[in-house]
């Protein structure tokens, strides 16, 4: 054990605190207000959804793919999907596309509401969370006309998607995307993003620069608020992204310096209008009719083989890498979660911070327990 | 799909050329991927080309994993590169009994996580690690979960893991 | 001048006639009456301002605060300070017990000692002393050693930060509201209230804020640094409840947390009521407080308290607005800005007043 000085006092964030995002634990060494180290200890919400991969069949495993991430589980069943599909070498047809991108869109503006809202409240806003969550509601009551489920969608399906867009969705989901970017976020700016309390607190704090977020392996607006401009939407198109027009909101320092805690915050608030973009064109290109899923072989196998497949979840790129041996079950799934990385991040980070900034980086940085535990 | 294939041709060439002592084999994967299979010892040797070398400049490191195949291990780790905006998976297996390879720590400073997690949930050690503990499972738990030989303990600490038999 | 408890006393000796032996007995009744009314209308206004509190936090956030418990709600905080009544009374194991129990007395006491001197419009004021400004600046620093007491008490390491930040940001707020407070104390010559309140007027060019460009400034700078004073956001930094989960009454449960925030929304209203007196003329309406009808006494009061109650929803709305500031922001805009200007404020009203022989901007109106 290291010699602590007399000053030095050892305090412990967590698990069952009001501010951070899940069940998370933080032994922080401090001297007074300022921050030695804050070292993580995670492991709480460890499930063995590796393991119970392993025992099961490939279409019974999607509704865990919902609890990887359950504030964006349309995200994560898209990705476990994809990922199944290439190696099985299906297709799923162009309705489905569709309605999966649309789904998949809605689910990243869900989250980001929340992701921007927690790290409001914790920095004492208490009223921005709260509209947040109200235009949320409307993304919920989406949701559950289109698969009957708020929280755990279990809506995308090998092959396709479970459930035909009802009737009046998509004049619902256009209008919600229109309140969104035209009236809600330009009066949510004015309220909070360009308030100079906020902007004290985040402003140059967590800096992160570009090559220590790729040594980290950060991912997601993480890396983006750092000025590097990668979307796997753009640069390594899956499903059918490459037939939308949108641009990639990256970091620029607006209010400090480039890679601050504000520039993360401001990368997500810029994606949700880049997301309502997406969600209209797609609505204006989807076809009227069309199949929802195509049909698999029953009992469904795979052919022996090994695929890495990664797209873009609200926090970061989910990456599966599945190793099939041809039976029914995976023999290895291996789930790589954006916040897993970022939590890396958080101990180099927190040397010579505030208490109160640790909250703020664990805010920005949109770590959610789940995704580091599985 | 056909341009990828022929650059997943010149990349096979490209690291032919850079690696060529170490690759044991090389395969294509599915989604346009590029499997290259390599000895164990030859890991940090490899690593260090594949990241610093000016015309490969794999810097990034996606992902790590471990693997149990009965009678062997392997460790596979992810890579890409911003420059050729190409992706490559490095394999290396390892005996059963007592598994070990080198960190690649020192390489890429990410990949710190990756592998306490893979020494956690199946027991491979990494040698030059700076801080090999468990990461997931509490600290006194004993075995790795994700082999494939794992026995389900019976109880923890006084608490007792097996389902009753009355509970359907 | 008179105050309630002289006023009492005229009362009982003239019903039961003047004895040397019955004099302690009315001195002691006399005091003692308004002392028990104060009590009660400082937790009444207290478990008011809670419930104004939620109501108007959940108008601003889109929801319907309480509406069960009586029409709109009223009865909340009556069935809140019930439910806390009936809780379980908690003390940690390692705890000083004797500093543990005592803390939440001494924070209560300081805000009651506080509503002594404040003047409720009219004849109403506990106790007129000469002192009145500042006992009141000195009375409400007596919290702080209520609130390191429940900090080191509660032996808890997230109590005590909790303690000491509060400590330190009181510590340091006084010295802008009491600046600022003096700025007034100039202009009027006396710290009693009731004189501070009669040099004041019905108009608003009469009231001490208008008085001249330095008080405006005043004015802003008490009413920020009492935000501070009494740990409100955006300066509640001791009991940011993300980070420090509740601060230095994490520990106290029941009727001792009760008194806690009992004394966190008293405190509100004995600011914004200070506010009304000092800076915004507060009851008086331009007739004599003393030889006036009971009707006019009551708008007086009534008066004031528009005024008190407008300054605390301007709290409440700040509150539920802005986020939180950090402790060394807090702190560089107490020493580096607030100090300073209040400095500067308390000796250009000075000059002010030499020059302009004690008239205000508007003295040719004021009459």
């Amino acid at each position: 054990m290291t010699e602590f000085a007399l000053e030095e006092m050892i305090l412990n964030m967590g698990p069952h605190h009001p501010s951070t995002h899940g069940v998370l634990r933080f032994i922080v060494r401090t001297d007074g207000e300022m921050m030695l180290r804050a070292t993580p200890d995670v492991g709480f919400l460890h499930r063995g959804i590796e393991k119970i991969a392993e025992l099961m069949p490939y279409e019974s495993f999607m509704p865990y793919t919902d609890r990887i991430d359950y504030l964006s589980s349309l995200n994560c069943n898209l990705g476990y999907a994809l990922t199944v599909e290439r190696l099985a070498g299906i297709e799923a047809p162009e309705k489905a596309e569709y309605l999966r991108v649309i789904g998949a869109e809605l689910t990243r503006i869900g989250s980001h509401l929340i992701a921007v809202g927690a790290l409001l409240l914790d920095l004492g806003a208490v009223t921005p969370f709260v509209h947040a969550l109200r235009e949320r509601e409307t993304y919920n009551s989406l949701m559950e006309m289109l698969c009957g489920a708020r929280l755990t969608h279990h809506y995308v399906r090998i092959g396709g998607v479970a459930f035909d867009a009802p009737d009046g969705f998509i004049e619902k989901a256009l209008s919600f995307v229109n309140h969104l970017e035209y009236e809600f976020l330009d009066e949510f700016n004015k309220l909070i993003s360009f308030n100079s309390i906020l902007i004290k607190r985040l402003a140059n704090v967590g800096i992160i620069t570009p090559e220590k977020a790729l040594e980290f392996t950060l991912v997601g607006p993480n890396l983006r608020g750092s000025g590097i401009k990668f979307d796997l939407r753009k640069d390594e198109p899956y499903s059918i992204y490459d037939r939308f027009d949108f641009e990639i909101p990256s970091g620029s320092g607006k209010f400090g310096v480039q890679g601050d805690a504000y520039d993360r915050y401001w990368v997500r608030i810029e994606e949700i209008k880049q997301s309502c973009r997406i969600v209209r064109q797609a609505i204006n290109q989807m076809p009227e009719h069309g199949e929802i899923k195509t049909k698999i072989s029953k009992p469904f196998k795979i052919p022996a083989g090994e695929i890495y497949v990664r797209t873009e979840c609200p926090r970061g790129e989910l990456g599966f890498y599945l190793i099939s041996a041809g039976g029914k079950t995976p023999y290895r799934l291996k789930i790589r979660t954006g916040s897993f990385s970022a939590m890396t991040i958080i101990e180099e980070l927190s040397e010579g911070v505030m208490v109160a900034d640790l909250v703020a980086i664990i805010g920005s940085l949109d770590v959610v327990a789940p995704e580091i535990d599985r | 799909m056909r341009h990828n294939l022929m650059e997943t041709k010149k990349l096979i060439e490209l690291l032919g050329e850079k690696l060529s002592s170490f690759i044991v084999k090389a395969d294509k994967m599915p989604n346009n991927d590029l499997l290259i299979l390599i000895k164990k010892e030859s890991l940090l040797s490899v690593m260090d080309t594949l990241k610093n070398d000016l015309e490969l400049k794999f810097n990034v490191l996606m992902n790590h994993l471990g693997v149990d195949y009965t009678e062997s291990f392997a460790v596979i780790y992810n890579l890409y590169s911003f420059k050729l905006k190409k992706k490559v998976t490095v394999k290396a297996y390892m005996e059963h009994e007592n598994p070990e390879v080198d960190s690649i720590e020192s390489v890429f400073k990410g990949v710190n996580w990756f592998e306490r997690e893979t020494y956690d949930l199946l027991g491979i050690r990494f040698r030059g690690h700076s801080n090999l503990k468990r990461l997931l499972l509490p600290s006194d738990w004993e075995g790795h979960p994700l082999r494939k030989d794992y026995i389900y303990p019976e109880e923890y600490n006084g608490l007792i893991l097996k389902r009753e038999e009355n509970c359907k | 001048m008179y105050s309630l408890a002289d006023i009492i006393y005229r009362r009982m000796t003239e019903t039961f006639g003047a004895s040397d032996f019955l004099e302690p007995l009315f001195t002691i009744v006399s005091y003692l009456l308004p002392c028990i009314a104060i009590l009660g209308i400082v937790s009444l206004i207290s478990g008011a301002l809670t419930l104004l509190e939620r109501k108007i936090s959940a108008d601003i956030q889109n929801r319907i605060g309480p509406n069960r418990v009586g029409p709109f709600g009223i009865f909340q905080f009556i069935v809140d300070g019930v439910k806390l009544l009936l809780k379980e009374d908690i003390i940690p194991d390692a705890a000083d017990k004797k500093l543990f129990r005592l803390a939440p007395y001494i924070v209560f006491s300081s805000t009651v000692l506080a509503v002594i001197v404040i003047p409720f419009g009219g004849p109403f004021i506990v106790a007129d002393l000469n002192i009145g400004l500042l006992f009141i600046v000195v009375v409400s620093s007596l919290v702080v050693v209520g609130f390191m007491m429940s900090g080191w008490a509660s032996n808890n390491k997230w109590a005590l930060l909790g303690g000491i930040r509060s400590a330190a940001q009181i510590i340091s707020y006084e010295i802008p509201v009491a600046l600022s407070l003096l700025t007034v104390a100039l202009i009027t010559g006396t710290f009693s209230m009731q004189e501070i309140v009669k040099q004041q007027g019905l108009y608003p060019w009469q009231w001490f804020i208008l008085h001249n460009p330095f008080t405006f400034i005043a004015f802003f700078i008490y009413f920020v640094s009492s935000l501070a004073e009494i740990n409100r956001l955006p300066f509640d930094f001791p009991e940011a409840e993300s980070e420090l989960v509740s601060g230095y009454n994490t520990e106290y449960s029941g009727m001792r947390f009760g008194f806690f925030f009992v004394a966190e929304f008293a405190n509100i209203f004995v600011s914004a009521a200070l506010a009304a007196a000092v800076f915004l003329g507060g009851g008086n309406i331009g007739i004599d407080p003393y030889n006036s009808p009971l009707g006019y006494k009551l708008l007086m009061a009534l008066v004031f308290f528009a005024k008190a109650l407008s300054l605390c929803l301007v709290t409440i709305w700040v509150r539920w607005t802005l986020p939180r500031l950090r402790i060394d922001h807090m702190m560089s805009l107490c020493w580096k800005y607030f100090i300073p200007i209040s400095v500067f404020c308390l000796v250009l009203t000075a000059a002010w007043l030499v020059a302009f022989k004690g008239n205000g901007v508007f003295w040719r109106i004021a009459g």
